[in-house]
């Protein structure tokens, strides 16, 4: 009896359980086409970064081992560190300047009132244009004699002939950074408004009844509990300005005399223009570790408060 | 007395903010606003400094029909763009689907691994790896070809379009599912019948990235796409406001930019909210 009911319920069970498990790896089949372009299309050229790197590589014939020698180049490479220099310059800049634009932006529209919603597509409407778009029609308005900018200081008497303002570093480099918070203060301001709303409005009502003036209370109560949001605007606000490219190709092509070359205008410079690309893709990791450790501070800083889940 | 005087420094300082936030709006738009006023221009008027910002002599289209002339002409590029950034949608949404769905449902083998494999791309600027993808694209037949550059689009998207379908899944009710397996439901009709009427908010989010992302892309196409009849919008006007068809007209530049920028202010202000949930979606995690 207990054998023939073992022998019957086994297959019963067997069966049960590869049903479930043939269910389980459809899962596999499911996610395949996702895992299979990552893999092509980025976990393979990940590979062939490093690979290549360790070679001299041209674009056309044959290319040959020379294991380190193209990162040696680089330390003697003052162009790149030229170009790596003025990035950080610019990443620090513009990154001040758009939260000293976005965050006051952001305390005025988290304010339900009339005409919020207005305001709020107005900033962001720029955030949305691409910045190939935003390069292009800032190109114009900074041409000095079919802009904007120079003809309308110059008719209204500000300056005595027009000012070409892409031909000089500093103007140049203030140029594209007003350009850039036009176009990225919106989305900032959104990140940081999704912040401010998640913090109790009873907290900062409490604070309003001890006596706390709207500085105390921002220091005390807004600037601690937006911690994760603060970093998270920060973080994508300097990987952004790190590999900046397209404004910088596109309005002022590296120019006054090489000054705004950015590391990826370099490594573009290298791999594309010059086809050295053994030597490009040294660079590219040289940028690839830069932006890796940019990520593990943004996992550290945005890390849950201690004891709060 | 009090409370009149507090009632009316209440109304000055209402007054007050929506002047500056009139203010400030109209400095976000102008650039918009004038780019499209310009393009509006005769081609006489339009190498003169836009002041005022519309048209003076006359409204004309004359500064899209030079634009037609350069190059292979607007079409062809616009036509590029749109082919791309459809197809990226196209993809995007069925990948990352399908993707969504078996990280949110089923369990595998290496399930965590993959997942996070794919997430941590984000991590990795695609920039460092554009000569790979170079050679990659040259091996399997896709070099300078529309479709690589699809190709390569579609990955860039995959880890927010996996996220967030994902996220769209696995907040649909286990009951729901168990309750259509019983009506006899397989796998394919959950997804279809069941599962995608509920995430459809999640579809429009990465459709709507996925658009944004392909059309407005350049330092990719700029790479890849050497071929000029490959070219999309932002290398066509790129290579138009360089100089490279001659000198340079900044009236088809400005008509130009306006074809660039409307489809994406469109999408926006018809799909703000799924965008903004975008965002949000993002932030929160």
């Amino acid at each position: 009896m207990t054998t023939i009911a073992a022998t019957t319920a086994a297959p019963a069970r067997r069966r049960k359980l590869v049903g479930a498990g043939r269910r389980q790896w459809i899962g596999l089949l499911y996610v395949a086409p996702a895992v299979a372009l990552v893999t092509v299309f980025f976990i393979i050229p990940l590979g062939m970064t490093a690979w290549m790197s360790l070679h001299n590589w041209p674009l056309m014939g044959a290319h040959s081992f020379i294991g380190l020698d193209n990162y040696w180049a680089i330390l003697r490479d003052n162009r790149f560190w030229n170009a790596l220099r003025f990035t950080g310059y610019y990443t620090v800049i513009v990154t001040i300047a758009i939260f000293a634009v976005a965050f006051p932006l952001a305390l005025f529209i988290e304010r339900p009132r009339q005409l919020t919603g207005f305001y709020r597509t107005s900033f962001f409407m720029p955030a949305v244009v691409g910045f190939a778009s935003a390069s292009l029609l800032w190109s114009w308005l900074l041409n000095v004699d079919s802009g904007l900018f120079s003809p309308a200081a110059f008719q209204l008497g500000l300056t005595e002939k027009k000012v070409n303002l892409l031909a000089t570093f500093q103007p140049a480099f203030w140029s594209i950074i007003a350009m850039v918070v036009w176009k990225v203060a919106g989305f900032t301001m959104i990140i940081l408004m999704t912040g401010l709303q998640s913090i109790p409005s009873d907290l900062q009502e409490a604070a309003m009844i001890d006596g706390a003036g709207p500085f105390a209370r921002f220091r005390a109560i807004t600037l601690p509990l937006m911690r994760r949001t603060l970093a998270l605007a920060l973080i994508l606000s300097v990987a952004g300005s790190v590999l900046a490219f397209d404004q910088f190709y596109i309005i002022l092509r590296g120019g006054p005399r090489n000054q705004t070359m950015t590391a990826v205008y370099w490594i573009f410079n290298q791999s594309f223009v010059s086809f050295k690309l053994g030597y490009g893709a040294a660079l590219s990791m040289i940028l690839l570790v830069i932006l890796v450790a940019l990520s593990l501070v943004q996992l550290w800083l945005l890390r849950k408060p201690e004891g709060v889940d | 007395m009090a409370q009149a005087r507090s009632r009316s420094s209440r109304i000055w300082l209402g007054f007050a903010e929506h002047a500056t936030g009139i203010i400030a709006s109209l400095l976000f738009l102008a650039p918009i606003v004038w780019t499209v006023l310009s393009a509006f221009k005769p081609a006489g008027e339009a190498r003169l400094p836009p002041l005022p910002p519309w048209p003076t002599t006359g409204f004309s289209v004359e500064n899209y029909a030079t634009l037609n002339t350069f190059g292979d002409g607007l079409w062809l590029p616009a036509q590029n763009s749109l082919y791309v950034s459809l197809m990226t949608v196209v993809l995007s949404v069925i990948v990352g689907v399908l993707a969504g769905y078996g990280f949110s449902r089923f369990r595998f083998p290496c399930k965590d691994l993959l997942f996070v494999v794919i997430l941590s791309t984000i991590m990795i600027p695609f920039q460092s790896i554009l000569t790979p993808i170079f050679l990659v694209l040259t091996k399997i037949g896709l070099h300078n070809t529309l479709t690589g550059l699809v190709c390569v689009y579609v990955t860039l998207q995959l880890p927010f379009s996996i996220f967030m379908m994902r996220n769209a899944f696995d907040a649909v009710p286990r009951e729901i599912e168990e309750a259509a397996r019983m009506d006899g439901a397989n796998n394919v009709t959950m997804l279809l019948k069941v599962m995608l009427p509920l995430v459809w908010p999640g579809i429009v989010t990465i459709a709507l990235f996925a658009f944004l992302g392909a059309w407005n892309e350049f330092l990719a196409a700029l790479v890849l796409m050497t071929d000029q009849s490959k070219f999309t919008l932002p290398i066509m006007m790129t290579a138009l406001q360089s100089g490279r068809f001659g000198a340079i007209d900044w009236g088809a530049v400005q008509a130009g930019v306006t074809v660039m920028m409307v489809p994406c202010l469109i999408l926006f202000l018809l799909l703000q909210r799924f965008y903004i949930r975008g965002l949000m979606a993002g932030a929160i995690k």
